[in-house]
């Protein structure tokens, strides 16, 4: 049977199918909907899945599950990943038990991260293989084959999609979820589970040696594919395959293809290409992983075939797409390229960035912030919806999750003597935060930590964590208090308040600010999306006549204010959270009764 | 040379529901037994943001429909119509929602949202046909304003390879029951519309 999939959609059936027994992952774009999809679709199957605390704990939950005999996967996006390097670098070494699946989806052109780097250099780093899908069907194959080759080889297995193969759909042919029986038993044996030098030495060369045989595996792997045609070639990988492919067929040329989907990448086949053609463009996104072999390779096999890609032809940094690699063949082929439009919005059209949403209790924390820090504060912000406040001036720093505690820390010890007040979320917190914040208790570093809890990981699309009290499939657990563990962790004053009243909002800072070591403030208000779908019924406002145009409400910057003939008017996006009328200082805004 | 049988892009505001369209058409596309494809978004952009989603009927290759290459363009929102416009084939078809969503950098008054004429004039310079329509109130019509997606399906309908019945089956599979028959009565209107 087919369905239409998502291609993390068709990444989850895969792992169903193949009969996996525990999934651990953390939340990040564009790699969420794996572990959504695994929870929707297990129906009775008695797989483990959980919402880790942060991808380190996530693979090495599934490293554990994988020691005892049962297949695990762990999910992350590609920054995810560098929070479990530790581990994935060691995994290497030991192996597994049963297969264990890395899954990291990179998002070339940063869509929706902070930077775009490419997990294939992670597994050459790490001599670990990789999976590199071009759609979702293949991403479902690859996920199941994944445990296979792990298994096999005695190694942990990366599958990386892009943005544009997670959260792509196409036809999918799926079939049942294969019934898993958790009888997993940890059998001992330190000499591959105990990474002292004395075992660590032996296992690296076993690593090493894996390399070659692996290779070997991999190069019938069936997403490498070779087509020779003319004494042209091109050389794709994952989905700029499929942009090749599309290209070749709109430009109807005789041209060689070698479309690639596995790292170790197989020579062999790389070589025959070669030795056919006198030109060869490689089309890779991000990293020149490919090209970089291919150049080794050319030297030895044919010193003087033309290679083209990086060098001009095929960018480095953002996303491909067909046109891109069907003017970049086009200019190898000396034909002509067909035009890139432009939007011919810019001039006319205002623009329609992401903001935060109407009712957002972010805003209110950073107003009241702003009001008693100042303009001159330094204010290091984290990773989450509230980075989108940065128009409010009170997000001076993002870097990776949890690190503005520790930026606020060294921000302070480098000198700095103006105000010092970092905010971040609940789930940041408790991925990343809690290590800086017993850091900055430890290391005297004199700052206001703020925490935004919403109770929930909002901006990946409300995944619970564990101040929710809920596990990943909606079981009730233990719901751990923010309160306690600042306090255990070292704070000096810890103060929770409801950001929607704003006057305590205002006091608790002030008193944050004078505290003369390290305070937390913990801004508690519920996401207002996951209110709404919870049933909140909201009060609603509006403007009477006795508004002055001052516009105090209009730079709050809730999308449910607007600015008419000089006068403020509440739209129906207005969520009732009534911090808009605490501001307005000719008490113009009323609650409708 | 042609490499898909019928490319379109459906653009709006986070919350229209853009995704529903193309999880119909592409539902539909695979009880009709035609390979399908296509690219939405998520994340970041989904607040309150622009949003785009690419849907090729007859498709093996990329997910997204290539600039200067949709045959239909489904808008929810006229601005967005616009800045999506360039991806319209000369030879394509505009299906365009009239009623505007304003941005916050126009709710707080540092831009202005142009009148409906000026945001339509270019995108009748690029493609041969534009099509607005009320959807909101012909929705509000069918029951519920908020099937105005639907009424935007049912207009789109008209254009693409599929049948009326195979697409109302997949509209089945993805409206919740209770709200099955205004749905069903929005796509009727929204077909007659074009």
């Amino acid at each position: 049977m087919r369905e239409y999939l998502l291609g993390n959609a068709a990444i989850a059936r895969g792992l169903l199918e193949a009969g996996v027994g525990v999934v651990a992952g953390y939340p990040g774009t564009p790699s969420s909907e794996i572990i959504e999809n695994i929870v929707d679709l297990k129906g009775e199957a008695t797989l483990h899945v959980e919402w880790s605390v942060n991808e380190k704990v996530a693979l090495e939950v599934a490293a554990g599950a994988s020691w005892t005999g049962c297949r695990a996967a762990a999910t992350m996006k590609h920054v995810g990943l560098n929070v479990a390097a530790d581990p994935f670098m060691t995994l290497a070494y030991l192996g597994v038990g049963a297969g264990l699946v890395v899954i990291s989806a990179d998002d070339p052109y940063c869509h929706s991260s902070q930077n775009e780097q490419d997990s294939r250099r992670y597994c050459q780093f790490a001599a670990i293989p990789c999976l590199d899908p071009k759609n979702p069907g293949e991403a479902k194959e690859m996920a199941a084959y994944a445990f296979e080759l792990s298994e096999r080889f005695n190694i942990p297995v990366m599958l990386r999609p892009t943005t544009r193969v997670s959260h792509a759909r196409s036809d999918v042919e799926v079939s049942d979820v294969r019934s898993v029986n958790r009888l997993g038993r940890f059998i001992k044996n330190p000499a591959r589970r105990v990474a002292l030098p004395v075992h660590a030495r032996p296992l690296h060369s076993e690593l090493l040696a894996k390399q070659a045989i692996l290779e070997e595996a991999l190069e019938s792997a069936p997403w490498n594919r070779l087509v020779l045609r003319g004494k042209v070639g091109v050389i794709a990988s994952g989905i700029a395959g499929l942009y090749a492919e599309e290209a070749i067929a709109d430009l109807d040329e005789e041209i060689s293809v070698l479309s690639l989907g596995t790292y170790p990448l197989p020579k062999k086949l790389i070589i025959r290409m070669l030795e056919h053609v006198s030109r060869v463009m490689v089309i890779e996104e991000l990293e020149p992983v490919v090209e970089e072999q291919v150049q080794i390779l050319a030297r030895t096999v044919n010193p003087n075939i033309e290679i083209l890609g990086k060098n001009g032809f095929i960018p480095r940094e953002g996303e491909l797409d067909f046109l891109l690699v069907r003017n970049a063949i086009a200019r190898m082929m000396a034909r002509p390229e067909r035009a890139t439009l432009a939007s011919a919005a810019s001039g006319i059209l205002p623009a329609r960035p992401p903001s935060l949403c109407p009712g957002c209790s972010h805003r209110a924390t950073y107003y009241a912030m702003k009001k008693v820090f100042g303009k001159k504060a330094i204010y290091p912000s984290d990773i989450g919806c509230y980075t989108m406040a940065v128009n409010m001036g009170t997000v001076d720093t993002c870097l990776c999750m949890g690190a503005s505690i520790t930026l606020a820390s060294g921000i302070r010890h480098g000198g700095e003597e103006e105000g010092i007040c970092c905010s971040l979320g609940d789930s940041t917190f408790l991925h990343g935060g809690m290590t800086g914040l017993l850091n900055a208790a430890y290391n005297k570093a004199r700052i206001t930590v703020t925490i935004l809890d919403n109770s929930t990981t909002a901006m990946t699309g409300h995944q619970p964590n564990p101040g929710t009290g809920m596990t990943a499939t909606g079981e009730s657990t233990v719901q751990v208090s923010l309160e306690d563990l600042a306090k255990a962790l070292g704070a000096g004053l810890v103060e929770t308040v409801d950001p929607y009243h704003l006057d305590e909002t205002i006091e608790s800072f002030a008193r944050a600010k004078e505290h003369p070591g390290l305070s937390v403030i913990i801004a508690r208000q519920p996401c207002v999306i996951k209110a709404r779908k919870k049933g909140a019924r909201p009060k609603s406002f509006r403007v009477n006549e006795d508004c002055v145009g001052c516009k105090n409400c209009v730079n709050f910057g809730c999308p449910a204010i607007e600015f008419d003939n000089d006068a403020a008017k509440i739209n129906m996006l207005c969520t009732g959270c009534g911090v808009c009328a605490a501001i307005c200082p000719a008490n113009a805004i009323l609650e409708a009764i | 040379m042609r490499t898909s049988e019928c490319d379109m892009v459906i653009v709006g505001v986070g919350g229209q529901g853009v995704i529903l369209i193309s999880d119909v058409i592409g539902r539909a596309a695979v009880l009709a037994g035609k390979p399908v494809c296509g690219a939405e978004t998520h994340g970041m952009a989904q607040r309150g943001g622009s949003v785009i989603n690419h849907t090729r009927i007859g498709c093996r290759f990329s997910p997204m429909v290539a600039s200067g290459g949709a045959d239909v363009l489904v808008a929810l929102e006229p601005g967005e119509a616009l800045r999506y416009a360039h991806f319209l084939s000369p030879a394509g078809v505009a299906l365009v929602n009239t009623r505007p969503v304003l941005p916050t950098t126009v709710t707080a008054g540092l831009a202005e949202y142009p009148p409906l004429d000026e945001i339509l004039a270019p995108i009748k310079a690029q493609c041969g046909r534009v099509t607005t329509i009320d959807a909101i109130t012909l929705a509000s019509r069918a029951g519920t304003a908020q099937a105005m997606n639907v009424v935007m399906l049912g207009a789109l309908s008209r254009y693409i390879p599929l049948s009326e019945e195979t697409i109302l089956e997949a509209l089945t599979q993805v409206v919740p029951p209770r709200f099955l028959e205004a749905n069903k009565r929005a796509f009727a209107l929204g077909k007659a519309e074009v």
